[in-house]
């Protein structure tokens, strides 16, 4: 029993437990917070396995984003949450469900178990394949170059999501702000804090997405930080979120995948295939995507946990 | 040279995780939300900085001390103001009503 | 130098076992929203002795990151946790 092997067998057991106890807790609040510290955890363990990348993805969306998504529909769901406690599926339903994810969890680890020694990976031939782009980070190429055409449809699926989210408005709330107006003492704590911390934040996010060129990091991970950053300023009540009809907001929205498109075409146009970078200009291109794509995902994340318009138009 | 860069580093880091310990016992062992609170974030950062300082010197580079730097800066900041903010939270918002500014700090 | 520090890595992440324990144990919101500021210092801690020990120095950026983020969960619990009103108005 080495002293890596005890750690490894510590943190696997810590994130376990806080899971089990996510799932078994009775109060939403309580799962959230869970959830939350789960994610953040997790962060731990991807950076043990060497994913550094995931690892910052974990812990921008899994710890920060995604709680907090969850507690605003925890806070919507309030009104119901007496109902639902008293609702509880039979004893047949639970240990039937008990035993589903049982038997999935141990066929995904026989699976994992079984794999032959040299797993089978595309690992060495992303690398060897670098010079094609003249990024450092194996990672990037790969999302950016070798497979971007599964980059630009995520941002795509991201921009459907926010749309899918704003149409659950009323009618005649549509294009209105969305959440509530938030306020905080402007002389306090709060307030002191969203004016001191976004800054900072945004520094860190432009560095987070500069460096993925060449070591871990990425559009996806800076744009996340901004967007925590830009929420933070929302719920302090320092500034209120943008009307959803807002032409400017749009554009920054459509930004992203419109030039990865755009990029896309004109390779298609002047170039051999879709997507494809003449040599060249490889690394300018993919900046440029990058940097729209920052933005987009900045500004469509933000929205996506602002909520839907709950106060009309030009209030 | 490079055998007191080392002493430094154990002695830090082994003085950072006592603090981490005394945080711990404290947060089992306080009886009370604020008392908890208090023992989580001061012991806990001055835990933190101290293994920052004993990692400082076996940073490669001035870049990547100063980075360091910054992240204890940055958690020390942010648990200063958060740890506030759930305090007024636990204590059942126990503010100056009258002006609207927060209560005295003491 | 590597074994001592996986040793104090495996020491904080029992202290934040424990901690954890005791935080999500606490009956009522206010303790819960203790845990973002648990892992906001013991999960740094963790982070950038794991980072030596590995030999990754991006886990410094993680360590950034987390600093970062560990904080908005902490203000959103803060804000969301309240048991009464939703979060429209606020006084602090």
């Amino acid at each position: 029993m080495t002293v890596a092997l005890a750690l490894e067998m510590a943190l696997a057991a810590v994130v376990l437990g806080v899971a089990t106890w996510t799932i078994a807790a009775r109060e939403t609040f309580a799962a959230v917070v869970g959830f939350v510290t789960y994610g953040l955890m997790l962060a731990l363990i991807w950076v043990r396995l060497d994913a550094v990348d995931v690892a910052l993805v974990e812990a921008a969306i899994g710890g920060g984003l995604g709680g907090v998504l969850l507690l605003g529909a925890a806070a919507r769901l309030r009104v119901t949450e007496t109902l639902a406690a008293t609702a509880r599926p039979g004893a047949t339903v639970r240990v039937g469900a008990a035993l589903l994810s049982a038997t999935v969890a141990a066929a995904l680890a026989t699976g994992v178990i079984l794999l032959p020694d040299p797993a089978p990976t595309l690992a060495p031939a992303a690398a060897a394949n670098a010079t094609a782009t003249g990024l450092g980070n194996p990672v990037t190429n790969v999302l950016m170059a070798f497979r971007a055409m599964d980059t630009m449809l995520e941002k795509v699926v991201l921009l459907l999501a926010l749309v899918g989210v704003w149409s659950l408005a009323p009618d005649r709330l549509w294009g209105g702000y969305p959440g509530p107006r938030h306020h905080a003492d402007p002389l306090g704590t709060l307030a002191f804090l969203a004016r001191l911390l976004p800054p900072v934040g945004i520094v860190v996010g432009i560095y987070v997405f500069w460096t993925g060129k060449d070591h871990p990091g990425g559009a996806f991970q800076g744009g996340t930080i901004l967007a925590a950053m830009w929420l933070l300023v929302m719920m302090a009540g320092i500034a209120d979120a943008p009307q959803v009809s807002s032409r400017r907001l749009r554009i920054v929205l459509i930004a992203g995948p419109g030039i990865f498109l755009a990029v896309g075409l004109a390779g298609l146009a002047i170039g051999s295939a879709f997507l494809a970078y003449p040599v060249a200009y490889a690394k300018p291109l993919i900046l440029g995507i990058e940097i729209a794509m920052t933005l987009t995902i900045a500004a469509t994340l933000g929205l996506l946990v602002a909520g839907a318009p709950e106060r009309s138009a030009r209030q | 040279m490079s055998v007191a860069i080392n002493i430094i580093t154990i002695v830090a880091i082994t003085a950072g995780a006592f603090f981490f310990l005394a945080g711990t016992v404290g947060l089992l062992r306080f009886p009370d939300t604020l008392t908890r609170l208090h023992a989580l974030t001061k012991a806990d950062n001055l835990g933190l900085g101290l293994v920052v300082l004993g990692l400082l010197p076996q940073a490669g580079s001035l870049r990547g001390g100063l980075k360091l730097l910054c992240v204890w800066a940055l958690a020390l900041l942010a648990g200063a103001m958060v740890s506030q903010l759930i305090a007024r939270e636990a204590s059942g918002q126990r503010g100056d009503s009258v002006t609207g500014h927060d209560g005295p700090v003491s | 130098m590597i074994e001592f520090m996986t040793t104090v890595l495996g020491f904080i992440l029992a202290m934040l076992a424990l901690g954890l324990v005791r935080i999500l144990r606490g009956p009522g919101d206010a303790d819960r929203m203790m845990a973002a500021q648990l892992i906001g210092t013991g999960g740094i801690a963790a982070l950038l002795l794991l980072g030596v020990v590995t030999a990754v120095p991006a886990t410094v950026d993680v360590a950034l990151t987390l600093a970062l983020l560990a904080t908005f969960a902490s203000i959103a619990f803060v804000k969301k946790g309240r048991a009464n009103a939703p979060d429209s108005t606020e006084g602090a």
